[in-house]
């Protein structure tokens, strides 16, 4: 039978500022208070800071997760030395090129640059190592043109440090559902997957774009307009960007769980033969940016929620390399199950360990939520990995795998810090894919189990919540270490 | 809070009456736990919400607190929150709980 | 304490979820009048 790997997976970020403001949150607070606009401004990092934040070096492969426990506390304050914008797994973009890629991923003359800036920014591009072909990065506009579309309200301001450099527009008058913000949100999710995608194929995993020959995009947006405003297939947007010219795609949709999913989905036509390649695919969240800027700035932190995080994962035919994907043990929580914590990881994550004859304690690692604590505790919000973990460990002892004094050993030994932007279905499980990869061929751990799980309940259709798992075992062609 | 629970909460105490009304928590750390406690008593401390001010002064326990579980039958505890009891701060929740509750009970 | 009264169940997502707390409180002879489960992350 032949089974499915993952061949690689690439993580990116890319540190937008500016689009704070254009975040959910901060576009609601920000009119009500005096002062909080240059509040906020004033708190917001730079591009180095972003870079040598340790959380995002752990992001992009420069550093295993597990090692943000030895770092100094708080984070902020521990910049890593010598920390570089490229890792394994991708890259810390800052704005202004960022700016550009969504350029390029606009064919409707939506994002409106200004022609200095265009210029530069396009030359930035043209030599960065991975990006040379790019196109699309002409027709910049008189900033005279950009004003007056704002003037007009037909568009939201593109702002660097503060000075505007260009707009979004809305792309229908009347439809609200292709207002501005919304060209927005699609836009930026469309560059940051392309991004990913371009590591993933060129770099982590080379590929000919050519031979992908299907994309799952797992990201938590809605794109379409009035009479279909979910309609979607941004898998498919994307794969045109990056070159796929012989893949289709469609999205998979459920919350934070949608990412799980998809790897059990894309498994699933690999190892049934239907297809050979799959990219899965998930851009970062836009609305999501800031959302805890005010608990931040009170506290004299930097704004942490600064950055689009974007994944892109590689799911192939078995290459007697690659962990493989156990789809005989993938776990789910069956509309029918209870929903208590207790059920739920029961459903989720112990079933498909009995399936497999393994104990909790059998996985060497769990990936689980991966959200930054550093941005959830100083809101007074909990420390959503730790918990898990502590969850996790609970139901060990609860099932006598180990005893309650062994609980924080269970916490270091299979979990690791989180150090994932809060951008929902991006910390969900899949930041640790690319390190689980690379630890399991290089003999550091056997497995890891990637739970995925989503809070259906927030679009008022269900009082449901949402878990899946899948397991990645080392292939039982690899011998030895690596 | 979710300023449409906020709004719900305060609906509903003034449908019950805010002696009549027992709020129970289930929140992750003794931080939220204050947050939630604070919001249902003394009002929205984010002056976010339709709670901003309003001071509900509803009787707010956690699921956690020994004086709830007291009263739970042990085998459904056991099947519904036994997990997270081990997993989560339950000590520091409770002590969080109750000083807003006291302080709430103390303040009139 | 909970025998005959009104309830709120008010849980919270990496904490104790609403229905849990639901069926604890209807368990103990409470009437629950309105359960929720918040997402704060």
């Amino acid at each position: 039978m032949m089974r499915a790997v993952v061949k690689g997976a690439a993580s990116i970020l890319a540190h937008t500022p500016d689009l704070v403001l254009l975040g959910s949150k901060p576009t609601r607070e920000i009119p009500r208070f005096d002062g909080l606009y240059e509040e906020c401004m004033a708190h917001l990092r730079s591009h180095e800071e972003a870079v040598a934040y340790p959380p995002n070096q752990a992001f992009i492969g420069n550093i295993r997760p597990d090692r943000l426990a030895d770092v100094g506390k708080p984070w902020y304050e521990h910049p890593m030395e010598g920390a570089a914008r490229e890792g394994p797994y991708g890259e810390i973009m800052p704005e202004d090129e960022f700016y550009g890629l969504m350029k390029a991923a606009d064919v409707f003359d939506l994002i409106w640059l200004e022609e200095g800036f265009l210029s530069r920014v396009a030359a930035k591009l043209q030599s960065h190592p991975l990006l040379g072909d790019l196109e699309g990065l002409e027709g910049g506009k008189a900033i005279s043109e950009i004003k007056g579309k704002l003037d007009r309200q037909e568009a939201l301001p593109l702002n660097l440090r503060g000075e505007l450099v260009g707009c979004v527009c809305r792309a229908h008058e009347e439809d609200e559902d292709l207002r501005a913000e919304v060209i927005l949100e699609g836009l930026a999710v469309k560059a940051s997957a392309f991004l990913a995608l371009r590591h993933l194929l060129a770099r982590v995993s080379p590929t000919d774009p050519r031979d992908v020959d299907y994309l799952l995009d797992f990201g938590e947006e809605a794109i379409g307009d009035r009479y279909q405003r979910g309609g979607g297939n941004m898998a498919k947007a994307v794969g045109e960007m990056a070159g796929c010219l012989n893949a289709s795609g469609v999205d998979v949709k459920a919350f934070c769980c949608a990412p799980i999913h998809a790897v059990t989905c894309g498994a699933a036509l690999v190892q049934a033969g239907i297809f050979q390649k799959i990219a899965l695919v998930g851009g970062g969240s836009l609305a999501k940016l800031g959302m805890k800027f005010q608990f931040h700035i009170k506290k004299d932190m930097p704004i942490l929620e600064d950055t689009l995080g974007a994944i892109a994962i590689l799911v192939g035919e078995d290459d007697g390399v690659s962990p493989v994907i156990r789809t005989d043990a993938i776990g789910m929580h069956r509309i029918g199950a209870g929903s208590s914590a207790r059920e739920v990881y029961e459903e989720v994550v112990v079933k498909p360990l009995d399936k497999l004859g393994k104990r909790i304690i059998d996985i060497d690692k769990y990936a689980t939520e991966f959200h930054n604590p550093e941005i959830t505790v100083s809101a007074g919000r909990p420390d959503t990995p730790l918990i898990n973990y502590r969850a996790l460990g609970a139901l060990a002892v609860l099932r006598g795998e180990i005893g309650r004094g062994e609980l924080d050993d269970f916490v270091r030994k299979h979990g690791m810090p989180g150090f994932s932007p809060t951008q929902g279905h991006i910390p969900s499980a899949i930041p640790f894919m690319g390190h689980a990869r690379d630890m399991i061929v290089g003999g550091e751990i056997e497995n890891a189990m990637f739970v995925g799980k989503g809070s259906l309940f927030l679009a008022r259709m269900t009082n449901l919540s949402d878990g899946v798992s899948v397991i990645l075992e080392r292939n039982p062609a690899l011998k030895g270490g690596d | 809070m979710d300023l449409e629970n906020q709004a719900r909460i305060k609906q509903l105490a003034e449908q019950y009456g805010n002696k009549s009304l027992i709020v129970v928590l289930g929140a992750a750390d003794p931080d939220s736990s204050e947050l939630v406690a604070e919001t249902v008593t003394t009002g929205d401390p984010s002056y976010a919400g339709p709670l901003t001010e309003v001071q509900l002064g509803l009787p707010v326990y956690h699921i956690l607190e020994p004086e709830v579980k007291a009263y739970i039958p042990p085998e459904v505890y056991e099947e519904q929150v036994a997990l997270m009891e081990l997993a989560l701060d339950a000590e520091g929740i409770a002590t969080a709980t109750k000083k807003i509750r006291d302080n709430a009970s103390a303040g009139g | 304490m909970f025998a005959g009264k009104n309830v709120v169940a008010f849980g919270e997502r990496d904490g104790v979820q609403g229905p849990a707390i639901a069926k604890c409180l209807a368990a103990a002879g409470a009437n629950v009048v309105f359960t929720v489960t918040e997402c704060v992350v």
